[in-house]
This record gives structure tokens, sequence and C-alpha cells, in this order.
């Protein structure tokens, strides 16, 4: 098998992976699986899948950087893309099934509810990140410019968290372990900052200052 | 609706086995029989059911407060559950109070307070004097869903009167165990334990208010709140208290678990009020269990023509 060949067999390969909750989901459905509230379930699984595929996009870079594993990025574009798909599977069941496609009453809830308010601004913002996700696109902004851009997935992921952390009645564990990770992630960037290239002690500070505050914000998101 | 016709392997409801095993959630405690290795080894359970009868309440007068909606179906009733005591996901108080409670016959509630005759009683002696009769109630759960449960029990206020409230009376305290060893939720802060609820005297003693002892003409499973709980058919489910041990007539308002926990959030009365969101939600609608699209939800869970008299010239939004 030639090399091409092979990358595009483990590229159909973590295709399929990543529609494996999709597909259990929906097995779940048809073999009732789902618990007493089956809808309630399905919002809250594709809910999870749309937050940890976020995550999992957000890891891509730190394993190409610690491992030298260069070949992980080709699969970024792939993941970000599930984590909207999950997410939009996510809206479409609250706009369907909780709200029956009533616009009036889904913008009196968008505008009424803070954790359904912080969602829907999360989902919003990963609109500009799909249409630009062509390589067409790529080209069109120009690599710095479009990079730039695609830092809203740190917003994303912590409005999504924060979306979570919001929806809990009284047991915070769950969002909090989301929460976490999500630091984690932004910690190693943080350190990564360093390392990239010879640094100048005003870089630093200006790092530093970026940095702490995006921490800053990451903690008082999860008091 | 697809999701509800019976899986292939299922047999009548009236032939299901895992009533006999629950039933007999006693025995399996003494012999450390989990109801998974029960129903792996159905001669186990069997012989777990001629040693000790299931109880099953016969001779059930009917309410002319039930409604003749169709009812959620048992497994839901009994595998959907908030009972934070048995952990915070809905399917925990089902895995974990399989053995709950252990002392069944033992179980002690204590009445005292402002009356002239408080008490303490076993749970035979606590249902004994009553005649026990089916409701089939509508429950609305502050989180917009809601079931259909045809409970067994007795009126609360029938308990009440005999232990006469004195005139400072003013509101009824309810109290859950605090057990942590049976209760594995409770060793976490997740609330302020023991769970506290309360009503005013005029809504304890309202005929709708009912003590529950069994569901489906059984026994109450421990995620049902076993031995005897508390059903407010016009208020959210977190009022209408599970595994209850003390009863308690106080003068001042009760603070509840979930005001303490929340106030802006949980209110001390948690009428079903389709009119008054929850800060986070809209309580317009609900999703009944078993259904896929949500339908209105009914002003004192449809109650009012029972009590809305009770709440005549408050203000509802205020007092919610």
């Amino acid at each position: 098998m030639s090399a091409k060949n092979k990358a595009s067999m483990v590229k159909a390969g973590v295709f399929f992976i990543c529609l494996v909750p999709l597909i259990y989901l929906i097995w779940g459905l048809f073999t009732e699986n789902l618990g007493a509230n089956p809808v309630e379930t399905l919002t809250r699984s594709s809910g999870l899948w749309a937050l940890r595929f976020l995550l999992i996009t957000l890891l891509v870079s730190p394993i190409r950087w610690y491992t030298g594993l260069t070949a992980v990025v080709k699969y970024r574009r792939m993941l970000g893309l599930y984590a909207f798909f999950y997410a939009f599977v996510h809206m479409l069941l609250y706009l369907g099934l909780d709200q029956l496609f009533n616009i009036h009453d889904i913008w009196k809830d968008i505008i009424k509810r803070p954790f359904i308010t912080v969602g829907f601004i999360s989902f919003i913002l990963l609109l500009p990140l799909v249409v630009t996700s062509t390589n067409k696109m790529i080209k069109r902004l120009g690599g710095k410019r479009w990079k730039r851009l695609h830092r809203l997935t740190y917003l994303v992921a912590s409005l999504s968290c924060l979306h979570f952390l919001m929806l809990v009645k009284a047991d915070i564990r769950e969002p909090v372990i989301y929460i976490l990770l999500l630091l984690a992630l932004f910690f190693v960037r943080f350190l990564h900052s360093f390392n990239k290239k010879s640094w100048s002690l005003a870089d630093f500070f200006r790092k530093l200052i970026y940095n702490t505050s995006t921490l800053w914000c990451e903690l008082t998101i999860s008091q | 609706m697809f999701f509800r016709k019976q899986k292939s392997w299922e047999i009548a409801e009236s032939e299901v086995t895992d009533f006999d095993i629950y039933q007999n959630r006693r025995q399996f405690l003494n012999t450390s029989i989990s109801i998974g290795l029960a129903s792996a080894f159905p001669s186990m359970a069997l012989a777990a059911t001629e040693d000790n009868p299931t109880q099953l309440f016969k001779g059930l007068s009917n309410s002319p407060f039930s409604t003749e909606e169709e009812k959620t179906d048992f497994e839901s009733i009994t595998t959907y559950n908030n009972f934070y005591e048995f952990g915070t996901s809905k399917t925990d108080p089902a895995l974990n109070a399989t053995a709950f409670p252990d002392k069944f016959e033992s179980w002690k509630v204590v009445i005292d307070g402002e009356c002239e005759k408080p008490g303490t009683y076993d749970y035979d002696e606590l249902i004994k004097p009553f005649s026990l009769e089916e409701r089939i109630y509508r429950m609305r759960c502050v989180e917009g869903w809601s079931m259909v449960i045809p409970w067994i029990g007795f009126p609360l206020a029938d308990l009440l009167k005999k232990a006469q409230p004195n005139a400072n009376a003013k509101f009824v305290e309810f109290t859950t165990l605090y057990d942590p060893e049976q209760m594995p939720g409770q060793r976490r802060a997740v609330l302020d334990w023991p769970y506290v609820e309360g009503l005013r005297i005029d809504e304890a003693m309202n005929p709708l208010t009912l003590l529950s002892v069994g569901l489906y003409g059984k026994e109450l499973l421990g995620q049902n709140g076993a031995p005897i709980r508390l059903v407010v058919p016009w208020k959210y489910g977190f009022k209408s208290i599970k595994s209850i041990v003390r009863i308690r007539f106080v003068e001042k308002m009760p603070q509840t678990a979930w005001m303490k926990a929340n106030a802006r959030e949980y209110g001390f009365y948690s009428n079903v009020n389709p009119n008054v969101d929850h800060p986070r939600w809209s309580q317009a609608k609900e999703r009944r269990i078993g259904e896929f699209l949500k339908r209105k939800t009914l002003m004192f869970n449809g109650y009012g023509e029972q009590v809305a008299d009770l709440y005549a010239g408050m203000d509802l939004k205020r007092y919610f």
C-alpha cells in the first residue's frame, strides 16, 4: 500500500471513530436504551460530545509539540468540524424538541436565560470557524489572519464549559472536570509560548500578562 | 410511540420477576445478592420470594382526586429519580438504593413540636390506623419533566390530626433520614444534610396532601422514598420529601434544604406555576416522561380547583 493510500485509510478510520457516539445514540434510541427520558439523554450527550471534541481539537497542537507527531495536525480540521457537528445536533434537539422551532419562544429563551445565552453565543462563534475551514478560505484569509480568527476556539471552549457549569443544579463535579481539562490545555500553551523562539524580556512580560489574564478569566469562570 | 413499545424479550408486566426481587430487597441485603446477580440466576430470586411473601396492597379504595391520564410505566418511575441522598444522577438512586432501607420494620418516624400528642411510631404503627387508597397524581419536577404516578397512601391530615397540633403550629417541617452508611450521596455536601422540607399547616392539611407508602400496588422502593414519603401534587417534586424520619409542628417557616442551597431559585412554596419561571429556565412547558415533545404546564399542576384558595391574595411571583 502506498503511503498516500495508508494516510487516507487512517483518515477514514478517524472519521468513523468520531461517528461512533452518534451511532451509539441512534442505536440507543431505536433499542430504547436511552433511559426514561431519551430526549434529555440525546441533548446532554450531543452537548457533551461537542465539548469533548472541542477539547480534543485543542489537544492536537500540544501532542505535536511534545511528541513530535506532526501528522496529527492533519486531523485537526476534521475533529473541529465534528465538534461543530455535535454542537449542531445539540442545538437542533433544543430548537426542535424543546422549543418546537417556535422562533418567538426561542428568542425569548435566549435573551432571558443566561445559560442558553452562553450556549447560543458559543454555537454562533463556531460558524465563522466552520465557514473558513476550507483550504480555499485559508488561502484567501492568509495564514496569519486565519490563525488569529481560529483562536476563537479558545473562547468557544470556555463558553461551552461555562454553559455546562451554569445548567447544573447542585453537583458541579462534572463541569469542573471539563473546566480543569481546558485550563490544563491553556496552561500547556502558556508554557509552550516561551520556547517557540528566542525571547526578549519585553516579549516575556507581554506574554505573561496576556496569558495570566486568560488564565484568570478561566479561573473566575470556574468559580 | 416507538420507544414505548415492549421489547421483544419483555414479558407481561404481571409476570415481571423484578418486582419480587425488588420487594425482597431486605432479604437481598442479608444475603448480599445484588439484583444483577439475582436476575442472572432467577432460581435464587424465586427462593427468596418463597421465604417472604411480598407485601402487596390489596383492597385499595379509589380516590376521586385521581387523574385519568395515562400512567407512566413502572420502570421509568423506578429508574429515573432525583434523590440526591443516593447520588445526583437520575440513575444513581435505583442503583444505590436496592437494599434501602435495611431496617424496614424498625423504621421510626418521630412526630413532635407544637402538638398535644407527640410520639414515635414504627412503620406498621404509623400506617395501620389508616385506610390506604390509590391516588393517581401528576408529578411535575422543577427541571421540566413530569410523570403520572399511581401512589398508595393516606392523607397527611389524618396523621397530623392524631397528634393534635396546638395554636402555635403554623408550619410542618419534614426531615429525611441522615445515614451516610446507607445513603452514599450524603457523604458529599451537595446539600446541607439532612434534607428538610416544609409546608404551611393549611397546605399540609389539604386533602390532596398524601403520605405515600407504595406505588403501582407495591411497597415503595428505596429510590422512590421508602418506606414513607410525602406527595404534594400541586408543588414541584422536590417538595415531596422522601424517606421521612421526622414530622415536626413549628411556628416559623422552616428553612428547607433547597432554600439553604439556593433561595433565589427554590422558594418555600414552589407551587407549579407556568407563569413564574425558574431563574434559569422557563416553567411554561414540561416533557411528560414517555413523550417526545413538550406539553403546556398547568397552573398548580392542574390541581387549582383544590388548592388555589390557599393562596388567595398572595403574589405568587414573590412567594414562589
